[in-house]
């Protein structure tokens, strides 16, 4: 949520590609990381996309760590949890773990720090057929996003003014925090139909079939990005299996 | 007033199409005999409308809160549940069914953040012509048209996030005229805007529909901005509607008022130089501001957006910590407490001694009924259930509301709401009132009825400190001024 809140970073490299090229580019990354449990592969895929993070513009460690460190914490318990609690998993099956989950995971922070949500949409409506109404539906909810984390803390301090705190007694914090939650919905349900009203009195999902102005246009460059995409994971796999590591899932 | 002239030829040629009328076509709207109640209610929320609106025409419709506005607008949009709602009588848009004539109508309503789509302008604007199935090549020299129509000052390219509220509903309507509607209606368009934010608005209406193309009819209970740009104006009453001549002004608010006047006592509450600023933000929200709460008297803090007036509210109210400065308590307003600033009070010590009232009621409401609501406050203030109960049935009472003490306060009015959050501030009888933007949006009856409870409560030696763009209510209760 609050890697949505702080919304994309427009104008950079990575942007310039199709959001349906990365997201077939994910794709490829996803099916290779879980095919295997290895160390190598995971570890040169995040190699790989760490190089990236200039082109996504991504270069000063206080936004990297503000869109990653839910991310990394993931990846740490993760593999740390492996090595603690399995008995046959030792120190490199728990890091090639976490590698994964970073190698996994990293990919959509990229495609959510450089693209457009609205750009998005269009690709996937346009090029992968998905219906308008589902993609430019989400589209507006997400634009309420940020109204709801500026709306948490008046809520917040709306309930001290009333006499209600929840001190240091943790089971009264859970109950403050569940009521103020209850209030956001509620606010953001009235909100939601209002948007809901107004988008259908233009005309939104009204059984015309929808042009789009923007266009979505798929260029050479994407092309190249999902092919080197392919050859970065087929090298992960060659070296993991010229080095001995490769150790697949699917065992026939 | 002036009656209209014949309609202009729209400068495109039109290519909406739409149930009732084709696009550039101005509208007739008719009312016979209509009479609408929603289910589940035994009133009728409104009876007895007649009315004829010619094409191009643009008329005001006003009326108090409550009088069924909302509703005559629902119905003159084809969006009243068909379900929800027994109708009577006969109501047309050009010959036909308003639920009909969709495409060709144009809706504005009250919040810009719910009526925006995209995250750039020009996009914004697009998703009207998009969803009419508009080639592409055609959209875009409508967009700069309904931009520069609005007056909007800024490219395609700006991100709506980073528009003023103002900003927004001026897009918004560019968003609603792209597609050029036979029929404009705008709902208190103006309603969730400081006074230069709904200036600029109405500026964008008249110029807007200066040309007649659409028959426009706004819906505001603030009736009087909006006289110089209207032909005609029609109130809706109970049992009716009643047509206003020329030169017809809304009654003043203030006209008549007489308020307890207020009493000099010390001073309970004074920010020294207190400011604060947000975490990693490099700018404060308030700058170092020095003001003094005294009993007995009202202070109000004035200026445009964005200087920090809500925040000094906040900080005055205790709610907040200031980051530079003090927030210091009287011997007088602290006592029974061992700390002297208020935002370090526990919230059940707060709670009877600075009352909070905040700009949004709903998001103040923490119960499902009116009676518990008000019961609340002096029961986590350390009051005897019984006590606490007697205090909520003397406010309810007292603001007419005994009617709705089993209500759920969600369900109530906007007005009711209002005086609602109001109450549940006085229920603990605090030494001070802090109030942000207390009349915002509010009709002439519970504007009047406010500052009458505010001047009360300064009667009886509460320090009253209101944060407003209210210039009436300033003028009649201010005691102390703050510009920020």
């Amino acid at each position: 949520m609050t890697s949505l809140a702080l919304g994309p970073a427009l104008g950079t490299r990575l942007g310039r590609i199709n959001p349906v090229a990365q997201l077939a580019a994910i794709g490829v990354v996803t099916l290779v990381l879980l095919s295997s449990l290895d160390v190598v592969t995971p570890a040169v895929v995040v190699a790989a996309e760490l190089c990236l993070l200039p082109a996504a513009g991504l270069t000063s460690p206080r936004d990297l760590w503000r869109r990653t460190w839910p991310l990394l914490l993931g990846a740490s318990s993760v593999g740390l949890v492996n090595v603690l609690l399995s008995e046959d998993a030792g120190v490199i099956t728990g890091v090639g773990l976490g590698l994964r989950v970073v190698g996994l995971a990293l990919p959509g922070v990229l495609l959510v720090a450089t693209t457009d949500p609205v750009r998005l949409a269009d690709a996937l409506t346009l090029h992968w057929r998905v219906s308008t109404r589902f993609a430019y539906g989400a589209l507006a909810a997400l634009r309420l996003v940020p109204l709801l984390v500026a709306e948490f803390e008046s809520v917040r301090l709306a309930r001290r003014a009333r006499g209600v705190e929840a001190g240091r007694n943790p089971v009264a914090r859970a109950r403050l925090l569940g009521g103020i939650v209850f209030t956001l919905l509620v606010g953001a349900v009235r909100r939601g139909s209002r948007l809901a009203t107004a988008m259908d009195a233009r005309g939104f999902d009204s059984g015309i079939t929808r042009t789009n102005a923007r266009g979505s246009h798929l260029h050479r460059r994407d092309a190249a990005f999902v092919a080197g995409t392919v050859v970065v994971c087929a090298a992960a796999v060659a070296l993991s299996v010229l080095t001995g590591a490769w150790d697949p899932v699917f065992v026939g | 007033m002036t009656t209209p002239g014949p309609p202009e030829a729209p400068s495109l040629p039109g290519v909406l199409g739409g149930g009732g009328g084709s696009e550039g076509t101005p509208a007739r709207v008719v009312a016979r005999g209509l009479g609408v109640r929603h289910a589940s209610r035994r009133a009728w929320a409104l009876t007895g409308i007649d009315l004829v609106v010619e094409p191009g025409e643009r008329v005001l419709l006003t009326g108090a809160s409550g009088a069924g506005k909302s509703t005559l607008l629902a119905a003159l949009a084809g969006i009243l549940d068909a379900e929800g709602a027994e109708v009577t009588g006969e109501l047309t848009v050009d010959g036909g069914e308003p639920r009909g004539a969709r495409g060709g109508l144009g809706l504005l309503a009250q919040d810009p953040d719910s009526q925006l789509v995209m995250t750039r302008a020009g996009d914004d604007v697009a998703f009207g012509l998009e969803n009419a199935g508009l080639p592409a090549d055609e959209i875009w020299p409508r967009v700069d048209q309904a931009l520069a129509a609005v007056g909007f000052p800024y490219g395609r390219d700006r991100p709506t996030q980073a528009l003023s509220g103002g900003e927004k509903q001026r897009l918004v309507l560019a968003g609603v005229l792209a597609r050029r509607p036979s029929l404009l209606l705008l709902d208190e368009p103006t309603a969730q805007l400081d006074p230069p934010g709904a200036a600029l608005v109405r500026a964008a209406v008249a110029r807007a529909t200066a040309d007649r193309t659409a028959t426009t009819i706004v819906v505001d209970h603030d009736a009087g901005p909006w006289l110089p740009l209207v032909d005609r104006v029609v109130e809706v009453v109970p049992g009716g509607l009643v047509e206003h001549g020329a030169g017809w002004r809304p009654p003043s608010r203030t006209a008549g008022l007489h308020l307890p006047p207020a009493v000099d006592g010390p001073v309970l509450l004074s920010a020294a130089a207190a400011g604060f600023t947000y975490r990693g933000s490099p700018v404060p929200a308030l700058p170092p501001t020095t003001a003094q709460l005294r009993s007995g008297r009202t202070l109000a803090v004035t200026g445009p957006n964005g200087t920090g007036k809500s925040t000094l509210a906040l900080l005055l109210a205790g709610l907040r910590a200031p980051t530079t400065g003090r927030v210091d308590a009287a011997a007088e307003l602290a006592a029974g407490v061992r700390n002297r600033e208020p935002h370090r009070w526990r919230a059940g010590e707060l709670v009877s001694r600075i009352g909070t009232v905040f700009q949004h009621p709903e998001q103040q409401f923490l119960t499902g009924r009116l009676r518990d609501e008000l019961a609340l406050g002096p029961l986590r203030s350390g009051e005897h259930a019984t006590a606490a109960r007697a205090t909520a049935e003397a406010l309810l009472e007292r603001l007419g509301l005994t009617a709705f003490a089993e209500a759920n306060p969600y369900t109530l009015s906007g007005g009711q709401q209002r005086r609602l959050s109001v109450a549940t501030a006085l229920a603990t009888a605090p030494r001070v009132l802090v109030l942000d933007e207390p009349t915002f949006g509010q009709d002439a009856a519970t504007w009047r009825e406010l500052v009458t409870l505010l001047a009360e409560q300064r009667a009886r030696g509460c320090a009253v400190a209101v944060v407003t763009h209210d210039t009436d209510l300033v003028e009649a209760l201010a005691d102390d001024r703050l510009a920020l």
